[in-house]
């Protein structure tokens, strides 16, 4: 039998990270309850309204450009294609046909079988189109406008995917890149693939005839979709048990195999033309210095930086797996916290609170300012590591203001001598058989005394001044 | 026959064309189509009449989405004087009902109205006055534009409307405009395109020879030259008019706003009967025209060749402004327009638009005052009301 060699390409749709929609100013359709919630007249499509593009839109859309190594073209366009869909309100779609904002570009990827290059054909920035509910039951179809107008920008790679491995890694890769730059969120449904799959006899250069399955979200589903289409197009050429056609399929998760969609859709005539309420983008080295100067680190530079300063690989690994991780710890270094002990209030005691609540580190929302407060506080022995984790559970919560939540709660640390003297007295009269164990050599007496003092001062004694003002007084009674 | 789709006010003083959205009245912009839609908002050109304190009378007679000569293929029917076809808002003016009108200038119908009629209109520089609440057709050269008896009357109009709209993207920065009746027309160098001269009726010319007389008892120096493009700019505004006619109004199937067939059985027979039954003969001609020119075999022959020809065209205004203040050319073809089938009206229309296409392939501003059209570069819109101020009372 002939070795097949599988050639794969990707078209790869991603939400962009803005907090309104590409061309009115609509909030993001992730706050939306309701069908419906996130509409204007703009998004509606209805007559008379115009759109304004959102500048925001086009920086991530550089900003994912340049962590991808494209060019960033100086002039771009938005264009009009038109087709008839009821989810699509002004039956057309605003997108970039003409002038794409990026091009040729490149990513490298790490298989099993070591490091691979994926090329970049081009980058553009369109609109979402709505959602359409069906309802069986009354025999209707409902149509929500929420996602319309969401902003996306469309990679789309070259053919250079020789396996499913070499997609999955891809998209992780991809996925993890955009999140760290804040071009996309990445969330569950936020990238969507239409995968094209051809194969061709080992060793020939010629492409075979391709097929392409569209609106792909999960990586399972798109392994195994790429398995079973890369079987049928061998199956066809082995066995001819079909002819392949270039056409355009759907991947059914249940049945487990992939459908040809009817020709009707592929067959249309876009007519695509330049936007005329949209001026061309032009891009002056200013607006694109600053966007470059406005790229987060990468995780790799980050990764660098903090092993610089002596923290673990291991957390390193888990820092740099979500850029708030690491725009938190950079904030309270920067406020003079010292970083190794800074990564153990992250990693271990915002994880922890975080796992009791049900949550991961990506929600992790806590301002650097007030985690810079509490390790400084503890720092200085204002309060007690325990008080510090107390005071950390109620920002992460309730984000409730540090010093005013240790006052109410009595938290500060007492380090008045005179007080910590009359707490000692008292644990040292009340507690005269654990005082004698002492004297007579048992060490252990000592941490029960200990324990006993703070207890008595809820937790909030200055452990060291505890400390010398028992042994003081233990001497006394000698 | 009627002059007004809706009413709004009997005490209004200024009319707005069924094309301009008034918020919470009805706009059809003349199309069965629209039926029923009823906009969430105000055009911005409508919002700032209103804060000067203008009142709005109705919503006047249009034709189909503004596409024909004059109005007459309104869904409500042609409005006539005698046996003549009129605009309804340029009518209304003539007889005084009302002092202004708003209208769309997209194929030179509010233009051939007032020369019709014998009221003035300035379609000014395009980006001066917000699109924002145009039922849209040509987006690349539509423009609001304002009706009014005098000079004077279009200058205290345009200057409430003109000025930078953030809602509108095509919007040129300049936050207000300064218009000026008073700029010195003795010494002005107008030039008269022989071309469109020629192409115009007797009575037509007959209209321009008169008006060229004035000019130059008030010390302007005409002269005649030839502009040869004006059957390319004709073609390629018709070309641009009608692609982006046919993309804007692919919104109207019957799913989201207007009217929508009783008569279907799937998506496809609702998008199709809606259609079919909510626009007219010549909106279809463009439609199908619009589509053709942008089809994957046609594109690059015609409409990429169309935004070229646009080029060459600004090119060779900016050169004949270089050298003239203003262009006096016809209006229209004719003095006169009695009704006609609905089947010729693509062609009728497309012929008459090789009088009014190059202020709107180009930008240009361009005024009718005495049933003669003028036009200068962007931005002077001051040339033009001088112009027609100092014409005013010369006989």
């Amino acid at each position: 039998m002939t070795k097949y060699e599988i050639v794969i390409g990707l078209e790869t749709h991603v939400e962009l990270a803005t907090d309104s929609k590409i061309f009115c100013s609509c909030g993001g359709h992730s706050s939306a309850n309701e069908p419906n919630d996130c509409v204007c007249p703009a998004c509606c499509g209805m007559p008379g309204m115009l759109p304004v593009t959102n500048k925001k839109v086009v920086e991530l859309a550089m900003r994912a450009g340049l962590l991808l190594n494209c060019n960033i073209n100086r002039y771009a366009t938005f264009d009009k294609k038109s087709y008839y869909y009821p989810d699509l309100p002004c039956s057309y779609q605003i997108t970039q046909w003409f002038h794409p904002i990026c091009t040729n570009g490149s990513v490298e990827i790490k298989t099993k079988n070591g490091t691979r290059t994926i090329g970049i054909k081009q980058i553009h920035m369109e609109e979402d189109a709505g959602k359409l509910v069906h309802d069986d039951w009354t025999d209707t179809s409902l149509v929500d406008f929420n996602r319309t107008s969401v902003p996306l920008i469309e990679i789309v790679s070259k053919p250079d995917f020789r396996s499913s491995d070499d997609v999955l890694a891809y998209l992780e890769n991809l996925k993890a890149m955009l999140r760290f730059a804040g071009v996309s969120e990445c969330e569950e449904g936020a990238m969507r693939c239409d995968v094209n799959v051809s194969i061709r006899p080992e060793g020939s250069t010629e492409l075979g005839v391709r097929t392409e399955i569209k609106n792909m979200s999960s990586l399972a589903s798109i392994e195994r979709a790429i398995k079973y289409e890369t079987a049928r197009h061998i199956d066809a050429l082995e066995r001819q048990t079909e002819v392949l056609v270039q056409e355009t399929r759907r991947w059914d998760d249940i049945k487990n195999r992939t459908f040809s969609m009817r020709n009707k859709e592929t067959a249309a005539d876009y007519r695509y033309f330049p936007d005329p309420n949209l001026m061309p983008i032009v891009i002056d080295d200013e607006w694109l210095d600053s966007v470059k100067a406005s790229m987060p680190a990468s995780a790799a530079q980050k990764a660098e930086e903090y092993k610089g300063y002596g923290i673990a690989d291991k957390d390193v690994e888990m820092l740099t797996a979500e850029r708030n991780l690491c725009d938190l710890l950079d904030s309270v270094i920067a406020r003079g916290c010292n970083p190794k002990d800074s990564v153990a209030w992250i990693l271990t005691d915002c994880a922890g609170i975080l796992r009791k609540n049900g949550q991961i580190m990506r929600n992790l929302n806590i301002s650097g300012k007030k985690l810079a407060r509490i390790i400084t506080m503890v720092g200085k022995n204002e309060i007690t590591r325990a008080a510090g984790k107390k005071v950390l559970a109620a920002v992460i919560e309730k984000d409730v203001d540090v010093d005013e939540f240790c006052r109410e709660n009595s938290l500060n640390a007492q380090t008045d001598q005179s007080a910590i003297l009359a707490v000692v007295t008292r644990v040292l009269d009340s507690n005269a058989a654990a005082v004698q164990d002492y004297l007579g050599g048992k060490q252990k007496a000592f941490g029960a005394l200990v324990g006993g003092c703070m207890r008595e001062l809820k937790g909030n004694g200055d452990p060291a001044t505890i400390r010398s003002l028992l042994e003081q007084e233990l001497e006394k009674r000698r | 026959m009627k002059h007004y789709i809706t009413e709004i006010n009997p005490n209004g003083t200024i009319a707005v064309d069924d094309t301009i959205l008034v918020k919470e009245y009805e706009t059809t912009a003349g199309s069965k189509i629209l039926e029923g839609f009823v906009p969430l908002f105000s055009a911005e050109a409508v919002e700032r009449l209103i804060n000067a304190g203008y009142e709005i009378s109705g919503k006047t007679n249009v034709g189909e989405f503004g596409l024909d000569l004059l109005g007459e293929f309104s869904n409500s029917g042609a409005v006539c004087d005698g046996e003549y076809l009129v605009g309804a808002a340029a009518d209304l003016i003539a007889k005084g009902e009302i002092k202004g009108a708003l209208s769309v200038d997209l194929n030179g119908a509010p233009r051939r109205a007032a020369a019709i009629s014998g009221i003035d209109f300035i379609k000014p520089t395009y980006g001066t006055v917000s699109r924002y609440g145009v039922i849209p057709c040509a987006c690349s050269g539509e423009q609001i534009g304002v009706s009014a008896s005098n000079a004077d009357g279009l200058k205290e109009l345009l200057s409430v409307i003109a000025g930078h709209d953030d809602k509108d993207g095509t919007s040129l920065p300049a936050e207000k405009y300064e218009y000026s009746l008073d700029e010195n027309v003795s010494g002005m160098k107008i030039a008269v395109i022989r071309e469109l001269y020629d192409k115009a009726s007797d009575g037509v010319r007959a209209g321009i020879d008169s008006f060229k007389e004035k000019l130059t008892a008030v010390g302007a120096q005409v002269e005649e030259i030839t502009f040869s493009l004006v059957e390319a700019a004709q073609t390629a505004w018709q070309i641009a008019l009608a692609a982006e006619t046919c993309n804007n109004v692919s919104r109207y199937e019957g799913v989201k706003f207007g009217y929508r067939t009783p008569n279907y059985k799937n998506i496809d027979e609702l998008y199709v009967n809606s259609r079919t039954e909510g626009m007219n003969f010549l909106s279809k001609a463009a439609i199908l025209y619009g589509s053709d020119v942008l089809s994957k075999g046609r594109y690059n022959y015609c409409y990429d060749k169309t935004l070229k020809i646009r080029r060459v065209v600004h090119d060779a205004v900016k050169a004949v402004f270089s050298e003239y203040d203003a262009i006096l050319a016809p209006a229209c073809g004719e003095t006169a327009y009695v009704p006609y089938d609905i089947k010729d009206a693509f062609s009728r229309v497309f012929a008459e638009s090789i009088f009014t296409a190059v202020p709107n392939l180009t930008g240009i501003p361009a005024l009718v005052t005495n049933g003669v059209q003028l036009m200068a570069d962007v931005y002077r819109e001051s040339v033009l009301l001088s112009i027609a101020k100092s014409a005013e009372g010369r006989e």
